[in-house]
């Protein structure tokens, strides 16, 4: 083995574009984050997702039944990153966290910014800050923050 | 689905990976060669099989591939694939060549593009080689060749494209 100092090492970019259908359930959703109001679907037996599901994964019927939930919500578990790299969307130590919103069931994927690793625990309240321009993408939800 | 259904359904989504390639030593030596105009292939000990590109070990036998075999930039057509549609963002305008080229001396293939070519004449078998970018533009890649190119020479039986034991 030679030494890794005389290996040959080069960056790459793997980039490219293209554009998804959010068919009739998910584009409600992100319809509505560019109104900024959250919505989750419904399903018969009371449950609420959000993000907004199109089927029930207990039950399977179908699910287009929307309701708005949050902007508020509890932390369910929470990833601290210290040092963020280039594509992290926030440049300050922020948290990935599981967010379960008001009035919802199952818990949304997102950041939470503007606070210290101290203040982050399993059950934390937290609120949706949202982007100055919205796209409707998840991204209009700039981050969660601590719940005043 | 009615009209009220259809909204300005799509959303662009990006996809962007930054990442760092370390090559290998295997691979180390073989582009050191290939930016210097030279395919150096890496033989295993034990089947005497040849890699080109070598990845260190023969898949084989277990063993690294230590022994350097120089190639010549000539070979015969594998296979291939004549692409009529195009691709966004490729440069290359259809119709063209994707082949799986079998250098002499070479135990495996590789993908290269076929260029100066008749496709209505193209064939398993075809000789070919490799036609170069000027020295200058060379670097640590196999895009210092442009494309592979037909030559006058009788093709190759495809019978001894077929795995050989050893």
């Amino acid at each position: 083995m030679s030494d890794s100092k005389d290996l040959l090492r080069a960056p790459f970019e793997l980039a490219y574009n293209y554009k998804r259908s959010n068919g009739p359930v998910m584009s409600k959703f992100f319809d509505a984050l560019g109104e900024q109001k959250i919505l989750g679907t419904k399903s018969s037996t009371g449950k609420v997702f959000s993000p907004a599901a199109e089927f029930d994964p207990d039950t399977h019927e179908s699910l287009n039944d929307m309701v708005e939930v949050g902007p508020g919500g509890s932390v369910e578990s929470f990833s601290w990153i210290e040092a963020p790299q280039n594509h992290h969307l926030i440049k300050e130590p922020f948290a990935f966290a599981l967010i379960k919103l008001d009035g919802a069931d199952s818990s949304m994927l997102h950041m939470i910014a503007d606070c210290n690793e101290a203040d982050l625990s399993i059950g934390t309240r937290v609120t949706a800050a949202w982007s100055e321009t919205t796209t409707k993408r998840i991204t209009d939800i700039k981050f969660f923050t601590l719940e005043k | 689905m009615s009209a009220e259904d259809t909204p300005k359904d799509y959303s662009e989504s990006p996809i962007n990976l930054e990442y760092f390639y370390t090559a290998g030593s295997a691979t180390t030596r073989f582009l050191n060669q290939v930016k210097e105009g030279n395919i150096v292939g890496q033989g295993c000990p034990k089947c005497k099989a040849v890699y080109v590109p070598p990845r260190g070990s023969c898949p084989r036998c277990g063993v690294a591939t230590d022994i350097e075999v120089p190639l010549t930039d000539k070979g015969c057509i594998e296979s291939f694939t004549v692409v009529h549609i195009p691709i966004p963002g490729n440069p290359i305008v259809p119709p063209y060549v994707c082949a799986m080229i079998r250098l002499d001396g070479a135990n495996i293939s590789f993908l290269h593009l076929i260029q100066d070519v008749d496709i209505e004449n193209i064939r398993i078998g075809m000789r070919i080689q490799a036609v170069w970018k000027p020295k200058e533009e060379w670097t640590h890649s196999l895009e210092n060749i442009k494309w592979f190119a037909p030559i006058d020479e009788p093709d190759v039986d495809v019978a001894t494209l077929r795995f050989q034991e050893s």
